[in-house]
């Protein structure tokens, strides 16, 4: 490549960063500027709508319901689908298209209609197995799978999967310690990516939550957006900002971890 | 073969009974019955789909039977997982743990086994420096080349001290070079444990170089099994005869038990083939050159028109007008026959094989 077609890709990269950034950022910042906004016009900033946040029951209720669904829906989703991907990947390949087809179904669904069909079995659920927030995770189980399936079928795509197990089970090893000690760490930034993307899934889920009468963080930033317009853009904010710094500690370790498996130009 | 040795135990014998394998209509594997003697190297050989990896995986567990026993020292270990058969493998792709050092990996099938850390650690080494691979413990697959990373995944299959060892043409992704010492490599480390092995393998030169016996298979079924000298100087059909060692396909007739092939009598190996045309297949190194006496036209006598150096000895193809003939010598006096020398060629009376499908196309 010569030095003026190199020096052109890095500009359109940094305009291309530029403009990103600009479009993530400017909303968030406004919605900082609301949060920290005076009385009138010519207060001073204050921190006041922040520190509400911890002075609202139903908002910390909401932070501590949602990050429990958060862990709740990952670890499900990764104990089901994980299993699952890799037994069809080895086990029954033919069945392979229809798995992808069931697992990428619920993004062609409309929430309303997904509602409208989880109702009766809610209904169920709250008088036979639980009246708690947390039953919300089955639901939110299917509407992670196509994200998550996406994420850990490139995981699963870019190791001998079929070798590797095989290796690992002609010198004694059952398949749960197959999938304990031979797939998941060779695949550790597609559990991670898999894993933020229904955590950032279950924090901004709101339509689910509301229309089944069950209380998350996002229901009740809405709520309180109802009588306090400041302290509910706050929340917003920080759950924006808490994904955001999940992004970056995923890329940050799978970029680790994949060194740490791989080091170019050390070939013997 | 079979003796208890320094770094191992005593091989056990293995056998193969009946064993068969389909896949939905397609029969991989026809009722392939084998006994390998203890501490016995025997390679499978034979062309893509002709069964012998399914043979493999059989004996590994990776694989279930249809019908037929796979047995270990007397036990039947037909029902039982990979997990639990005890044996060793290594594969045609590259599979050590990519998440794992050489010494992890060598150390994991020890680890499955509750070996403590220093046993472990002890063991692994031990493999390592039998591979030759001991300075390169702290690396990973990654930073090894193909062939290091072929020996490490060999000495983790031999560190659990498996009952059998089996090859699943561990050499076929390397260069040549690498695969020839490698090869030898094996060779060595397998006498040295001791251990019965099962090597499969497309390539006849390296069945033949390393194996105590060789299993021509074709088909599913096993056509030939035996040391590697009986295959290739005495093939029992046509197809071991062809697929092993290149092979003259000279068309000739048969008559009163013999062949006659441009006016040579051969013996045959079956002497029941019925009478008339017939493709007798005859080795390169059953063929001679003269270039002295009468160079007139006649049916052995023709244009040399390649010489190809083989090291040692050279292949030399001649143009007897309809057909081609290659012929095997040593280099010294194939050096006296350049191409466009007119020379005679004679067949030595070996007992020769005959093409039998080849026959219904002449007779036509």
């Amino acid at each position: 490549m010569n030095r003026s077609r190199r020096l052109k890709l890095r500009i359109f990269r940094i305009v291309v960063l530029l403009l990103m950034g600009a479009f993530f950022l400017l909303p968030i910042g406004a919605m900082l500027e609301f949060s920290t906004r005076g009385n009138s016009v010519i207060s001073p900033r204050t921190l006041d709508a922040w520190v509400l946040i911890a002075q609202t029951p139903g908002l910390v209720k909401g932070i501590v319901t949602s990050l429990q669904l958060a862990v709740i829906t990952s670890l499900g989703m990764l104990a089901l689908l994980l299993p699952t991907m890799v037994w069809v990947r080895l086990r029954l390949p033919q069945i392979s298209r229809i798995v992808e087809f069931i697992c990428l179904l619920p993004l062609t669904v409309p929430a309303i209609a997904l509602v409208v069909g989880l109702k009766p079995l809610y209904i169920w659920i709250n008088i036979n197995v639980t009246p708690s927030v947390l039953a919300l995770a089955f639901a939110y189980l299917i509407l992670v799978l196509p994200y998550s399936y996406r994420s850990l079928d490139a995981g699963l795509a870019a190791i001998d999967l079929k070798t590797l197990s095989e290796a690992a089970r002609s010198l004694g090893a059952g398949w749960v310690t197959v999938m304990w000690r031979i797939v998941i760490p060779n695949m550790p930034s597609a559990i991670l990516n898999a894993g933020l993307l229904s955590v950032a899934l279950v924090l901004g889920e709101y339509t689910v939550a509301n229309l089944l009468n069950f209380q998350n963080l996002q229901v009740e930033v809405a709520y309180v957006g109802l009588t306090n317009a400041p302290t509910s853009t706050a929340v917003a904010v920080g759950a924006l900002v808490l994904a955001f710094v999940l992004l970056m500690v995923l890329t940050l370790v799978g970029g680790r971890l994949q060194q740490q498996n791989y080091i170019p130009g050390q070939r013997a | 073969m079979g003796s208890e040795t320094a770094r191992g135990h005593a091989g056990v014998e293995v056998r193969m009974e009946e064993l068969s394998r389909r896949y939905g209509p397609v029969v991989a594997l026809n009722e392939l019955t084998l006994t390998m003697a203890p501490g016995e190297l025997v390679a499978l050989l034979g062309p893509s789909g002709c069964g012998k990896t399914t043979a493999l995986r059989l004996v590994a567990g990776l694989e279930e039977a249809n019908s037929g026993r796979v047995v270990f020292g007397g036990k039947d270990v037909t029902g039982l997982p990979a997990s639990k058969r005890d044996v060793g493998m290594v594969f045609q792709a590259y599979s050590l743990f990519p998440h794992m050092t050489a010494l992890q990996n060598v150390a994991f099938g020890l680890t499955l086994r509750r070996k403590t850390a220093d046993e472990r650690r002890r063991r692994a080494g031990e493999m390592l420096e039998l591979v030759g691979l001991s300075g390169f413990a702290d690396r990973y697959a990654s930073q090894l080349s193909g062939g290091q990373q072929q020996r490490v995944a060999l000495a983790r299959a031999l560190a659990i001290e498996p009952t059998v060892l089996l090859l699943d043409e561990p050499l076929s992704a390397l260069d040549a070079k690498v695969r020839s010492r490698l090869r030898d490599e094996i060779r060595r480390v397998q006498l040295d444990v001791g251990i019965t092995t099962l090597f499969v393998t497309h390539d006849q030169e390296e069945a033949l170089a390393i194996a105590d016996r060789v299993g021509v298979m074709q088909s599913g079924h096993l056509e030939q099994l035996g040391p590697p000298t009986e295959i290739y100087a005495r093939p029992a059909t046509p197809f071991v005869a062809e697929f092993v060692g290149l092979t003259n396909r000279l068309p000739g007739e048969v008559k009163f038990g013999m062949v006659e092939v441009r006016g040579t009598q051969l013996p045959l190996v079956q002497p029941n083939v019925p009478t008339g045309p017939a493709i007798a297949l005859v080795r390169p190194e059953a063929v001679s050159l003269a270039t002295d006496g009468v160079m007139a036209a006649g049916p052995l006598v023709g244009t040399v028109i390649a010489v190809a150096f083989l090291g040692a000895t050279s292949r030399v193809t001649v143009d007897l007008g309809d057909i081609t003939v290659m012929a095997q010598m040593p280099t010294s006096t194939a050096a006296s026959t350049p191409a466009g020398t007119r020379v005679r060629l004679a067949l030595r009376e070996d007992p020769v094989l005959i093409a039998r499908e080849e026959k219904a196309a002449v007779d036509a």
